[in-house]
């Protein structure tokens, strides 16, 4: 949350609150007695902590519905079924595959080290079942509570039209993080169950050692959520073109995949770069000695142009809209 | 309280929701807000919360302008707007917790005897560890006034709060609501049900097609209206006879009943209904029918109860 949001929280505050009396409906009920004009409210300061307040309310109700579990799940099946399909595969003590195979990234490398299931998983789920579970939370987010009704009761609370678009696209981005370390996790405890663990052969032969490695995944981890923040600041912004939680969610993951699609036809090469998944399998460039830096530079300040262009949009069109749900 | 000056709502279908309304309602007062389905309540209860621009107009809510001041002047007021709104997942006192955390001003500190407070004060305490979705009507209808009453509020905005309540139910919220009065907290009621306006409510307002018909204290309101003077007979033809004789204006019957207007206060009721059955009439009922604020509205708007088109 901005400094100014909590400043300008605090300077409401200034001027209303000059009895010294602490905040809470005792107080207020005690001071009752002295304003005969009715009941005491002038007292209640806002707090300066408020906004995060509102965040984790936002992320609990998240996490606490069904639907999102659900979708954990199934992102942390992913790699458990890769894991085992590869464990099947490789059981007569071949290796996995023709060796430089086609097949998706870094698979035929797992059965040597379980590490490399945790870059398998995420190079698995960051094309389509990453997204698309960011696509339905993000959908969701505004477009939800303006179906259930819930929106109206949120803004004459009031939670504020800018803070309360602030606390969900917090919200939507701890859940990118969260699924992404959903991915991971799972992956590195398929990996270590089923594989050996060990040094890491990177992409350019050299090898490192296993703790580096580690600390490489987990780096990989944060850079597939962050490469996930410019369809988050997407979503959030058509949720807030429509009532229907259900069509923000519909129109965010047709985005995604029409997107994907676009990217694949070679005759479009001109536009690519500009398209959000354009990048994101450049994570694989972290596993080489030296780093890659070229094309995850692009992929976060392509995330990052998605989120300042979508994220003004959302906010331009959220704080102007009538809310009539 | 609240003060509007040409408060004005045009949808972006061209339609005119709201028409240069100019309402006020004065501090302390219980004020009924009546009107057909259609005719621009909700509408203006959203531009008076904030949550929809007037087109044209201002509005002022505790000496404060709206929409712009809202975050000092919303956490001051409870508000129960078209129904309530719940999280089906979440229990009764998580949904409380979730729209208290909402508000800035709102002491976390506080938040779970506040939360504990409003259940109680609605008489939900004993389903608040239910998820809100397995409430039925009323008892969502509960928690959404308990909502509103999370904090100690000046202003309380309430639209058709007895919605989906059984007698019982109205009848606690319509004590709970002189009680909230009693306390100083001003209270704006919407509603449909005329006669809980006129039991309930200091002042009313009635609104049809956008536009303020009337404004001003129920008691003056039903005042313009004198009421009837109505009797009971078997002997109907006679009755009204007699009535017209006395000078009785206006008389009608229908099946055995005749009713007129209420002579001039010189006439003594009690002479004319012995003057009655000195006339051989055999009289079952007779008095006056006092005038309900529903025979008031129907003076003042010239039309029924009905959905404005």
């Amino acid at each position: 949350m901005s400094r100014a949001e909590v400043n300008a929280t605090e300077d409401v505050s200034t001027d209303v609150s000059t009895s010294a009396a602490p905040p809470g409906p005792g107080a207020a009920r005690a001071t009752e007695a002295h304003v005969p004009d009715g009941p005491s409210v002038e007292s209640r300061r806002p707090s300066p902590l408020w906004a995060l307040g509102l965040f984790r309310s936002e992320l609990v109700t998240v996490v606490r519905r069904w639907r999102t579990l659900a979708l954990l799940g199934v992102l942390a099946a992913v790699p458990i079924l890769i894991g085992i399909a590869v464990k099947i595969e490789t059981r007569g003590g071949g290796t996995a595959g023709p060796s430089g195979g086609d097949g998706p990234a870094f698979i035929s490398q797992v059965t040597n080290n379980g590490l490399f299931l945790v870059f398998a998983g995420l190079a698995a789920t960051l094309p389509v079942f990453l997204p698309m579970a960011i696509g339905v939370v993000a959908g969701d987010s505004i477009a939800g509570e303006a179906n259930s009704g819930t929106l109206r009761y949120l803004l004459v609370a009031p939670a504020g039209r800018t803070r309360l678009l602030l606390a969900k696209y917090a919200s939507v981005l701890a859940f990118c993080l969260l699924a992404t370390l959903v991915v991971a996790a799972s992956a590195l405890a398929v990996g270590a169950l089923l594989f050996p663990l060990g040094e890491v052969t990177t992409i350019s032969g050299t090898q490192i050692s296993f703790a580096d490695g580690l600390v490489r995944a987990l780096a990989i981890a944060g850079l597939v959520a962050l490469s996930l923040t410019g369809m988050a600041a997407l979503g959030l912004f058509i949720s807030t073109l429509t009532g229907s939680g259900v069509a923000a969610m519909a129109a965010t993951v047709g985005l995604l995949i029409t997107v994907q699609i676009l990217d694949q036809i070679p005759q479009l090469h001109a536009i690519q770069p500009y398209l959000f998944p354009h990048y994101w399998l450049s994570f694989a460039d972290l596993l080489r000695v030296p780093v890659y830096w070229d094309q995850l530079v692009k992929n976060l300040e392509l995330q990052a142009l998605y989120v300042a262009v979508f994220g003004s949009a959302a906010w331009a069109r959220f704080t102007a809209k009538d809310i009539t749900a | 309280m609240i003060e509007t000056h040409g408060l004005s709502k045009r949808y972006r279908g061209g339609q005119l929701a709201v028409d240069g309304l100019d309402l006020t309602v004065p501090s302390g007062s219980i004020f009924g807000f009546l009107g057909p389905n259609g005719s621009g309540k909700t509408t203006t209860i959203r531009m008076l919360m904030g949550l929809i621009e007037p087109t044209s107009g201002t509005a002022r809510v505790l000496g404060s302008p709206m929409p712009r001041a809202g975050r000092t002047v919303l956490p001051q007021v409870g508000a129960l707007i078209e129904g309530p709104a719940l999280y089906g997942f979440l229990s009764g006192r998580d949904n409380l917790v979730r729209y208290d955390s909402a508000d800035p001003t709102a002491d976390p500190r506080t938040r779970a005897s506040r939360v504990a407070h409003a259940l109680d004060r609605v008489g939900l305490a004993a389903a608040s560890g239910k998820k809100a979705r397995a409430y039925s009507l009323g008892m969502k209808q509960r928690l959404g006034l308990a909502a509103a009453l999370l904090q100690p509020r000046k202003l309380l905005v309430l639209d058709e709060p007895t919605n989906g309540l059984d007698p019982q139910g109205m009848r606690e919220i319509r004590a709970l609501v002189r009680e909230l009065a009693a306390d100083g907290t001003t209270v704006f009621l919407s509603s449909h049900l005329l006669d809980e306006i006129e039991q309930v409510c200091t002042h009313a307002a009635v609104m049809t097609r956008g536009r303020l018909v009337v404004q001003g204290e129920v008691a003056e309101l039903s005042a313009g209206n004198r009421g009837r003077l109505a009797v009971t007979t078997p002997d109907p033809a006679d009755a009204a006879r007699l009535l017209k004789e006395r000078g009785i204006a206006d008389v009608t019957v229908d099946g055995d009943r005749v009713t007129g207007e209420v002579p001039p206060d010189a006439v003594e009721l009690a002479e004319l209904n012995a003057a009655l059955v000195h006339g051989g009439v055999r009289v079952r009922a007779f008095g006056v029918e006092r005038a309900s604020l529903e025979d008031a509205f129907v003076a003042l708007t010239g039309e029924g109860f009905d959905v404005a088109g």
